[in-house]
Parts: C-alpha cells; structure tokens; sequence
C-alpha cells in the first residue's frame, strides 16, 4: 500500500484531503529505481482546477509512455495546508510516489493565466528549491515553464532554469534524452542548461542580458552565452491526428472543475479576432481526422467511466467535420446517459438543432459572445459576428424554448468611446426585445438576458499588443456607464448585468507586458503574503500596491504608456511564425476599424504559413 | 432484477467522501460494464442506494450498496470486472441478487451496524506524549461504563437537541486486544455512531469534563487534540444488518446473508 506523505491528523485537519492523496484511477506508479528519470508536473493551482486541464494530460501521459521516465502530479496547496508544511516544516511531495519535489530531476509548471506567478513561488518555496536559478546547485530539479503565459517569460525569468516556447508533444523527448546522457556524464548544472540551449524552441533566461534606454524602455536583448540563438523559435506538431492523445486520463475522485471526456477536435483559430493571444499564438490552425476522434470518443469513454464528454476547440463552428462528429456522439452516446456538452458553438439553425437534442432547452442558456456593443467596436477587434446574427440566433433560440441568453462583451478596448460603452446595454436589450416579440401565448414567462463584461486585457502576440491600459479607477467609471445605460432600458427587468474586477485586470495587464524589471515585485508581493491571486476571496490588492511600492516599480510604464511601433518588447525574441509586420499592420486596420477576413477566406500573409501545414495549405494539394 | 454489492474501504481511501464514493462507483458501473438500469427523464442517473454513508477518516469492511440490473450478470464475472476496474483502497467483496420489493433495500431495511474502537498510539496509556492519555485503568473503567443500566446523554440532531439513552441501542460489546468491539443501532430510526459512545465514556471517566461542550477544547492547528475526545479513537466499521426478528425479538442479519448468488 502507497505511504502518503502527511498523517492522518493532518489530512483530516484540512478542507478535501482528497487533493492530495493521488492513487486515482489511471493514475501511472512506477518503481523509482527503474526510471532514470523523474518529472514533477505541476499546475499552479488548486487540485480541482489543476486536473481540469488537458495539456497536463497530455504531457502526463507523453512522459510515462517512455520507459525511462516517470512523470508524477503536483498542484498548489491550498492555504489551510500550505500553513501546515510551512508550520510542520513537510516538505511539498508528488501525487503519485509522495516523495518530496526536491528530489526530482525535472519539475515542469505549466503557465497558464498571469495572475498564478505567486503560486508559483510558493511551489518553489515549499518544495525547498531556491527561488533563483542561479542559485540552484545540481541537488536541485531542473524548472521549466510552458504554457501560454511562456510567450513573455520575461516577469518569471530568473525563477526559471528552462521555458518551453510552443506545444509539449514537439520537442519534449529530446530534451530529455539530453538530460540523460548529461546525469550520466557528471558535468555541471550550467552545462545541461547549455546543451538545452542548443534545442530548438528552449529559452535559457541566464544565458540572455538586457539592457534598457534612460526612459525604461528596452534598448538591447542579446545572448550572453555561445550555445544561446538570438531567437527562440515557437515548437509545432503538424499533424495533430497522430499526435500523443491521453487514451486513459486520470479520473479525480473529488469533482473537477472539467469532470469529463475532453476531445480536442483542432488546434488553432482562423478568425484572427485582434485582442485574442490564442487566436495567434497557436497558428497555423490544425484540425484532428474526424475518424481518429470517433476513435478516441469510444476509447476514453470506457477507460474512465466518464459520463459527459466535451468538444475542445477555440472556436468549434469553424471544424469542417463538426456535424458528423456530433451527430456520431449523439447516435452513439445520448442512450447510453451520455452527455454531450459542445461549448464555443456558433449559435445558428445547426448548433439550436444540435443542442436542443443534447440538453434541457428550458433549463440551460445560450451563450453569445459579442465582445463587443456596438458594430463600430466590432470591426476595430474584428470580430466577425454582426448585429444581424446575433438577433437572428437568439430569436432562434427564443422560438425554440430557450429563455436565458448570456452574452460576454469586454471593456476599454481601444478607441473605445461612451457610445461604444452604451451600445452593451442596447444590444442586451435589442435582444430582449426580439424576445417579446414572439405573441405571450407562446413563449414561456419572461427572458433571462445576463451581459458580463471583463476588461480587455492587451497580450504579446497580438495586433494590441501596442494598446495602452487604463487605471483602476477609470475602468470602474466605465462600467458604471455601462451598468447606468442598462437602467435606462426598455426591458431592464429582463436585463442582468455583471462586470469584473479592475484591480486584477491592472495587475495582469503588468505581468502580461511586463519585463525582467516585475520579478522582485512578484517576489516581495508572495512575502507579503500574497497567494491564489485568481480566487477573490484570497486576493489582497492593497499587499500587491504595498509590493509595488517597496520595489519601487511604476505600474503606469506598463500599462498606461503608448508603444511606439520599433519598440523592442521584452518577448521580442520569441518567433511565433506570425510576423512582428503583420501584427502592426492589423493593429493599423484596427485604427482604421478595417475588418480582415478569416484565414478560410483569405490568406493575411501573417507568417504562419511557414511552418508548411494547416488550414494555409487547405485545398492545396 | 436488483444486486446488492458489499465492498471494503481502506487506507488513502478513507479519505474519499460519501458522495466522492457514489461518483466512483458511478464510473466503475461504466469502467467494469455492469449492466445498470437508469432512471427516466431528460437527464437519466443510475439506479443506486447506499446502506449507509461512511464518515470521512473511517475504514471499513463491510459497505453495501443496492442496484438496479437490466439484466442479469454473474455474481463472480461482475466482482472480478469491477476490482479489475476499481482501485486500490476499495474492494468489491460480493455481487449477489435480492429480492424485488422496494423497501428491502439496505437503507430501508438497516438496523445495526459493528465497529472496532482502537484508541490512537500517542493516548495509550504510558504513550509519552505530551498530551491527556487514558489512564492504566480504562478497561475497567470502559466495563464500569458499560454496566450502567442507562447512559443517557444530549443528543444533538440537525433541528434539535434531545437526550437518549444510549445503553439499549448498544446491542453487543467485547475487547479485542487494546480495541473495543461494539455491536450498535443503525438506520433510519435509531442511529447511533461509535464516537458519541467515546465521547461520553470520557466524560465518564472524568478525563473530560462534563460540560467540555461549551469551552472549546484546545486544538492545535494539526487538528491534533491536547484533550481527550471522540477524535482521539480509530473507528473501523465491520459489518452491517437487518433484523429478521419477529414480536420485538432482535435477529440480526447481515446485509450481505439476504442475497443469493447470480450464476
């Protein structure tokens, strides 16, 4: 029987246990003295969020089909167990063997939102690896980063040995044939750092200096070390069809935020809408073989007894093969209590007909996402949905029994004006109306429209990346605009209106364009106490301000200043394949509220053609 | 056509939670393809009752829970499918059929259930350790407190709070070695959990005081209790039953007994 690595005093001391126990269904045990090597996988969060995730999956179940490598689970403790072994003085241990971080060779932390970096260093912190990387020793793990947030490693730099620039199934397995014949060479942690160096798509932050202009701008981003390329190249697998696919995920045993089947049916999105960071950072978009995920579907439902399966995409409208892949779930599943759930659906005859046989028309809601209110502000982000469809699919949907709408609209977007604000409460209402219009006799009561706004948050990579932010206080003004225009409704009883909070989205804008400059704020902000800076009820705005002050670090430098269009970003010498022109040349239409069509329609010319495969080369053959 | 599965809950998984059990039986019903019946209705749930939820740090060797078949499945092909598709830390021990009337399943029908008391290592007597032990005595003490034609106590329920008699709902008792075997009421109507025994036992004693219940007892931040209490004993449930018995006579049953093999 397993050891676990706390004692039944604390285990039953603290809130879920659970979390921490592992031992799963399809959870992979090895014998630790027949691998050579062990890799600690960690997401900076809480277990349920944690396993909710599929590129861990993936990578989790990449690792361990290698003989040699034994790839175990690690998430953030939360804070009632997080005093324990800091009190207790436990060391962080792994889900699987229960064994301390420390002793691992690799521990890999996927980034995936801003707001986790003190997460982060709180995983290094209990773990007993020293926050620096320069101050590692060869008794430590490797860390390496990945995940979206690696696109502008800057902020986490020195806290990192390694970051993996693009997707894990690309180049994993060579860096870690590397990594073993270098443990059994006997030559310095530095060395290994160099030969990784050398692997395409590696970022070693120590083997790079930066300098900067009197302004605090960036005036020189060079290598400091012979086996460091100016340019780190983002890692792509072509084919997705072949690619590594978890057959047999691990099964929590407490509910996960994502307690299901995850098929991920394309990579990428042709859209191009301009504030997205996914829309860009994953071109070119590639799409699964419509057969293979039939396959996996049958596969993964009987390997893990799940009950719901769920379509993965950024935009599942756009998947060629979309109708028959549903229409096989649905004859082959719906019988067998089954559920279907099909997020980031276009809303139009296809997906009402599709939804209203997988789930209680009178019970759920549809989602549509605007973004934005007003077609003016539309065209700026080009989002290619119109007015017109919008109130098309919902009467749509209104005719066919659904009464709750929820639409998502952002906030200080770029150029924004008081009409463009107003527009979200007129258009919530335009959708309101077109309910009322159906005769009282046939619609049931009355219609639940919930508008949520977050605010736009400008991300590297993408044409707004040269947008400035606003300041707390101004966004707050504009929701207020938005939340009073919404009083003045026609249907206002019908309207519900929710927006996010200012504080966080000021926080992300600087870990998000931030440099190597954010670091000791992260640092002191994780002191001070801050922890699970996502979850309100745990984020202390007032100790990161405190954090901000004691470093002496200007938020307005990053977020209120204009870009000029030379500026070197901090993630410049990362290579995505979209091209830095391309960017600039959309954030241009954007000013010119110039919409761009798709990549279906016709080719931009962003870059991402190069990577020779995708929907650049449909119909090419 | 209905099952009873009897199932064993040990080590790691003691820490799993009742509904965190139901949702893993969910997954093995699908996992082993044991050939549940669902109910109706947009969204269909298996067809599933548990005898009785076990409390979170608890193990036990004798859980049940009643199903529904749509059609039949040998007794040994469903154990050996749903072991091969579980985990370690929960055992399916039998699959056997019973009968069809509705209120013979184990929830409706439980009346007793057995559970092993063994004190923890650090408040043995002569332990050592920094906090309350029981004292050298406490076996006679434990008879003394048994031989007590009744025990009354304040019973705390989710509306309201009245007092019982705990000695007739203890139906059998023995040592065994340093744990205290206890036979006890279960179900619906009389229910009684072995740490409310302990509890009152050490008020008994005089190792807690009588009125503990107002001044917080001190609790270290490791949930590890300076004073004796309830929580300073194991609980292991053992086994579970029905009462056949006719007339008010008691004739207890195991849960498991009323089921017969499915070849």
């Amino acid at each position: 029987m397993r050891k676990l690595a706390l004692s039944d005093e604390v285990l039953l001391s603290i809130e879920k246990p659970a979390r921490y126990i592992g031992g799963e269904v399809n959870s992979v045990m090895k014998d630790k003295d027949l691998v050579d090597i062990r890799f600690a996988m960690c997401f900076p969060d809480v277990y349920e969020i944690g396993m909710s995730h599929l590129g861990i999956q993936i990578l989790y179940d990449m690792f361990n089909r290698r003989e040699d490598t034994w790839c175990e689970r690690v998430y953030s403790p939360w804070l009632d167990l997080d005093k324990v072994l800091k009190e207790k003085k436990i060391p962080l241990f792994a889900l699987e063997s229960q064994d301390p971080v420390r002793d691992f060779d690799f521990l890999g932390i996927t980034i995936q939102f801003e707001m986790c970096y003190t997460n982060i260093l709180q995983i290094l912190d209990l773990s007993r690896i020293p926050l620096h990387a320069t101050d590692r020793t060869e008794e430590d793990p490797i860390v390496i980063g990945g995940g979206p947030c690696a696109y502008n490693p800057e902020p986490l730099a020195e806290f990192f040995d390694i970051f993996y620039i693009g997707e894990g199934e690309a180049v994993y397995d060579e860096l870690l044939d590397t990594y073993k014949e270098w443990k059994q060479s006997g030559a310095s942690r530095k060395d290994f750092l160099r030969q990784a160096a050398r692997i395409e798509g590696l970022y070693v932050p120590q083997f790079y200096d930066v300098t900067y202009h009197s302004d605090g701008t960036i005036e020189s981003f060079a290598p400091n070390d012979p086996s460091a390329p100016e340019r780190v190249r983002k890692q792509v697998v072509m084919d997705v069809t072949d690619a590594s696919y978890p057959m047999k995920p691990v099964v929590p045993y407490i509910k996960a935020t994502q307690d299901r089947v995850v098929l991920e049916i394309q990579r990428g999105c042709i859209r191009g809408c301009r504030f997205c960071q996914a829309g860009m950072i994953y071109r070119p978009t590639r799409e699964r073989s419509v057969e293979t995920l039939k396959e996996y579907a049958r596969t993964m439902l009987k390997n893990t007894g799940h009950e719901e399966i769920s379509l993965s995409s950024l935009s599942s409208s756009d998947y060629s093969k979309l109708n028959e892949l549903v229409t096989f779930l649905i004859d082959e599943f719906k019988d067998k209590g089954i559920n279907i759930s099909l997020p980031s659906l276009r809303i139009d005859a296809f997906s009402l007909d599709v939804m209203s046989k997988v789930q209680d028309v009178r019970k759920s809601s549809l989602t549509f996402a605007p973004e934005a209110g007003s077609q003016r502000m539309r065209n700026v982000i080009n989002k290619g949905l119109t007015e017109e469809d919008i109130i098309t699919g919902a009467g749509q949907a209104f005719e066919g029994g659904w009464t709750k709408v929820k639409l998502y609209f952002m906030l200080g977007l770029p150029t924004e004006t008081e009409e463009d604000m107003k527009e979200i409460a007129r258009l919530s209402d335009r959708v309101a109306r077109r309910y009322y219009e159906i005769p009282k006799e046939q619609r049931h009561g009355k219609c639940q429209i919930t508008a949520s706004s977050s605010f736009f948050v400008p991300k590297p990579f993408t044409p707004f990346q040269w947008a400035s932010m606003y300041t707390a206080g101004e966004y707050d003004r504009r929701a207020h605009i938005v939340n009073d225009e919404f009083r003045e409704q026609l249907n206002r009883k019908s309207l519900k209106y929710n927006w996010h909070d200012a504080q966080v989205t000021v926080l992300e804008g600087v870990m998000a364009r931030g440099d190597r400059r954010i670091a000791p704020v992260i640092e002191e902000a994780y002191r001070l106490g801050c922890l699970f800076d996502s979850w309100t009820e745990t984020f202390r705005n007032d100790l990161w301000m405190e954090a901000f002050e004691n470093t002496n670090v200007d938020i307005s430098f990053y977020n209120q200043r204009v870009r000029g269009k030379d500026e070197i970003f901090p993630w410049d010498f990362i290579d995505i394949g979209v091209s830095r022109s391309f960017l600039y040349r959309e954030w241009e239409r954007a000013m010119n509220e110039t919409v761009t069509p798709n990549c279906r329609e016709k080719c931009s010319g962003c870059g991402a053609a190069g990577f020779g495969g995708g929907v650049c080369y449909e119909g090419k053959n | 056509m209905k099952a009873r599965i009897k199932f064993r809950k040990y080590g790691a998984l003691k820490f799993i939670g009742h509904l965190d059990v139901m949702r893993y039986f969910q997954k093995v019903m699908r996992r082993a393809d044991i050939p549940i019946a669902f109910t109706g209705g947009f969204s269909p749930h298996m067809i599933m009752s548990f005898a009785s939820p076990l409390g979170i740090g608890l193990e036990s060797d004798g859980e049940y829970l009643d199903i529904e078949l749509t059609e039949p499945i040998a007794s040994n092909e469903a154990v050996r499918r749903m072991n091969e598709a579980g985990v370690e830390g929960i055992e399916v021990l039998s699959f056997l059929q019973i009968a069809e009337e509705k209120k013979m399943t184990g929830m409706t029908i439980l009346a007793a259930a057995d559970y092993l008391v063994t004190p923890k290592q650090e408040i043995l007597p002569d332990a050592g350790s920094a906090q309350d032990s029981l004292s050298s005595d406490w076996k006679d003490q434990f008879n003394n407190f048994m031989e007590q034609n009744e025990i009354r106590v304040m019973k705390q329920t989710k509306r309201s709070e009245r007092e019982v008699d705990l000695r007739p709902l203890i139906y059998d008792w023995e040592f065994r070695g340093d744990s205290i075997f206890l036979r006890v009421a279960a179900g619906s109507s009389e229910n009684l959990k072995p740490d409310l025994i302990m509890d009152t036992f050490l008020k008994f004693t005089g190792a807690v005081s009588e009125n503990s219940e107002e001044t917080d007892p001190t609790v270290t931040d490791f949930g590890v209790c300076q004073t004796l209490n309830g929580q300073s004993f194991t609980y292991r449930r053992l086994e579970m039953y029905a009462d056949t018995g006719k007339d008010g006579k008691r004739n207890l049953v195991t849960l498991e007994s009323l089921g017969g093999e499915i070849h």
